[in-house]
């Protein structure tokens, strides 16, 4: 074939001299684009994985302790159990997701196959990769959160339409914690810090966050500590909205707290992702 | 140091510095490269190639002089300059979990390029790569060499007008590197600009119109490969290997043949414009090495001069 001549260009962008900037939709896209084939490889295995462990949680806990708790004490003040439970394992899957989302893989970009040190060879910038990945855990997370509300809806985990207001409480819980999690990988050398964070903070959180029972049920000094975290918040916000008993003061209040770990963690990341690749 | 001027200077730097808190990568360095030009830096390692590369790549902030592409500054101007480069880095980063094709596409989204542009150059690169049959295939199973003509093509997907390579040929065997370099060549000669690393003589020797030759962060020559063995050494060298622990005590015997001996551990090097009257003259000596050579001086032996090192072990 022709593999003799050097191949020219047509089209704006590729012509020599000054080439048009690319716009913010095209430089977040060209991200989201790539992060969108690495998924189409992968999207087995994950949408798996994601989707199993919410479903034993809620065969074991919503199902199974369910009955119990019904038929003891009537549900949790006046709720069945299950829809007690659901909204907020629904939030708590996002946390996990927003995990699972924001470590090994953003560091392989990082430090392994280096795939954001492509990105910055390129015109596009250490923000535009944020943004970029950011969205497609958006992506993520609101495909894993629907999926999971579906299933539980064929066993009666909802109570009412309102339970839609979830989703988008779900995917700005992950957020919660993906993007701190972001500033945090980034100053990651190895996976040591993902372990612990897996077995000293995730699960605890999982377990004292008010997710399986209400944390007015914890001893009175471990309760600020719920307050702290995005889960409790999260778990409250899905909780009211679901099951339609919603106090509004809370619910703002809720959801500031969410939008302050992902605004705070947005200038965390920034300087660590900066910290990290532009040396 | 020879200043080159004019208009078409693509890419110049004065007093270029990299400091990795109190260390300095690289130290102060003046060069220019001319549009069409291939333009080296040869060294060591450690000496400060790739710092040097990637602040020329507008990835790694300068930290003390000046740099221009293209006349515009890396500080405020790196996306637009970038979006000109293309960039070969020194370790691959290529995704190797997808197929030689979509890493071709995905780089070129990067620049902006509409999905059909990007199909149809990617066919036009993945040919000049010799990677056609390979183009959907999952990258991580291919050569060595495959793998760095597929990071050269991809470098290639926004039609670059400096094209920087950080030692393109490392780690591969001589054929895929004379692959390579006719790549190159071909390159070239369309008129792009090259600016590589290398610590391979013979690569810069292939390659480069001009080079600077770089330690410790310093430039310490620079010419064209031709001007540079003609100033720091001589046309031939004779190099004598003898049966000792210790080449030092032989370097007497041949003081005055030639114009320079040079002591290696495991021979002698007599520079000289005539190798074979040398030899002639060390055998009239009564000395009798294990072998004795004569070849023409490379670039090694300029490095040699320079440094009183070899540049690579
Ligand atoms: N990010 C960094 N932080 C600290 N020191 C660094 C950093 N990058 C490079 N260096 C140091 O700067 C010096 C020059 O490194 P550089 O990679 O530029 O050399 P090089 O000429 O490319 O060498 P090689 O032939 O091994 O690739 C080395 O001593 C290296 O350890
Ligand atoms: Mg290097």
């Amino acid at each position: 074939m022709s593999a003799t001549t050097v191949p020219t260009l047509s089209g704006d962008r590729a012509h020599h001299g000054v080439r048009q900037p690319l716009s913010t939709s095209e430089r977040w896209g060209a991200v989201f684009e790539y992060l969108l084939v690495v998924y189409k490889r992968t999207w087995r295995g994950s949408i798996i994985g994601r989707f199993l462990s919410p479903l034993f949680f809620l065969l074991s806990m919503g199902v199974g302790l369910g009955s119990l708790v019904d038929d003891r004490a009537g549900g949790v003040d006046g709720v069945p159990y299950l829809q007690f439970v659901v909204p907020a394992i629904v939030a708590t899957q996002a946390m996990w997701v927003a995990m699972g989302e924001s470590t090994y893989q953003v560091l392989g970009y990082i430090k392994w196959n280096m795939g954001y040190h492509a990105m910055l060879a390129t015109p596009l910038g250490v923000r535009d990769i944020l943004i970029g990945h950011l969205l497609s855990i958006v992506g993520h997370l609101t495909v894993a959160t629907a999926i999971f509300m579906g299933v539980a809806a064929l066993f009666g985990g909802f109570s009412s339409w309102w339970a839609l207001l979830s989703l988008p409480v779900a995917v700005l819980t992950g957020m919660a914690f993906t993007v701190p999690l972001f500033a945090f990988t980034a100053r990651q050398e190895g996976d040591n810090g993902f372990n612990i964070l897996f077995r000293w903070v995730m699960t605890p959180l999982m377990l004292f966050s008010g997710t399986f029972f209400p944390i007015t049920q914890l001893p009175v000094w471990m309760q600020p500590v719920a307050w702290a975290t995005p889960l409790w918040h999260g778990v409250e916000s899905s909780r009211m909205v679901a099951t339609g008993d919603v106090r509004w003061g809370w619910l703002a209040l809720h959801l500031l707290v969410l939008v302050a770990f992902v605004v705070v963690g947005w200038l965390l990341a920034v300087r660590s992702f900066s910290r990290r690749l532009v040396t | 140091m020879a200043s080159v001027t004019g208009d078409d200077i693509l890419l110049s730097a004065t007093g270029l510095t990299k400091t990795f808190g109190d260390f300095r990568a690289v130290d102060g360095i003046d060069f220019a490269v001319r549009k069409g030009e291939a333009f080296g830096f040869l060294g060591p390692n450690g000496a400060g190639k790739s710092s040097t590369m990637r602040m020329v790549g507008c990835v790694s902030p300068v930290s003390g002089g000046e740099l221009r592409l293209f006349g515009l500054d890396p500080a405020t101007d790196g996306p637009a300059i970038r979006a000109r480069l293309g960039v070969v880095p020194q370790r691959d980063t290529l995704d190797e979990e997808l197929t030689v094709e979509e890493n071709l596409w995905i780089y070129g989204r990067y620049f902006g390029l509409s999905r059909r542009e990007v199909r149809s150059r990617a066919a036009e690169l993945l040919d000049f790569a010799q990677l056609t049959d390979r183009a959907g295939d999952r990258v991580e199973p291919l050569s060595g060499g495959m793998k760095r003509r597929l990071t050269i093509a991809r470098s290639l997907i926004n039609s670059p007008e400096i094209l920087l390579l950080d030692e393109p040929t490392t780690g591969l065997d001589p054929q895929a590197r004379h692959v390579l370099w006719d790549r190159l060549f071909r390159l070239k000669r369309s008129g792009v600009t090259l600016v590589l690393t290398t610590h391979y003589m013979d690569e810069a020797e292939q390659l480069c119109d001009r080079l600077v030759v770089m330690d410790h962060g310093k430039i310490v020559a620079e010419g064209s490969p031709r001007q540079l063995i003609e100033e720091y050494s001589t046309r031939e060298v004779l190099e004598l290997r003898f049966d000792a622990e210790d080449h030092k005590d032989f370097a007497e015997q041949v003081t005055g043949i030639g114009k320079r001996v040079e002591v290696l551990p495991d021979r002698l090097l007599v520079y000289t414009d005539d190798g074979d009257e040398a030899a002639a003259v060390v055998h009239s000596r009564g000395i009798a090495p294990l072998s004795s050579l004569v070849r023409r001086a490379t670039l090694e032996d300029v490095f040699l001069h320079l440094t009183g090192r070899t540049l690579v072990d």
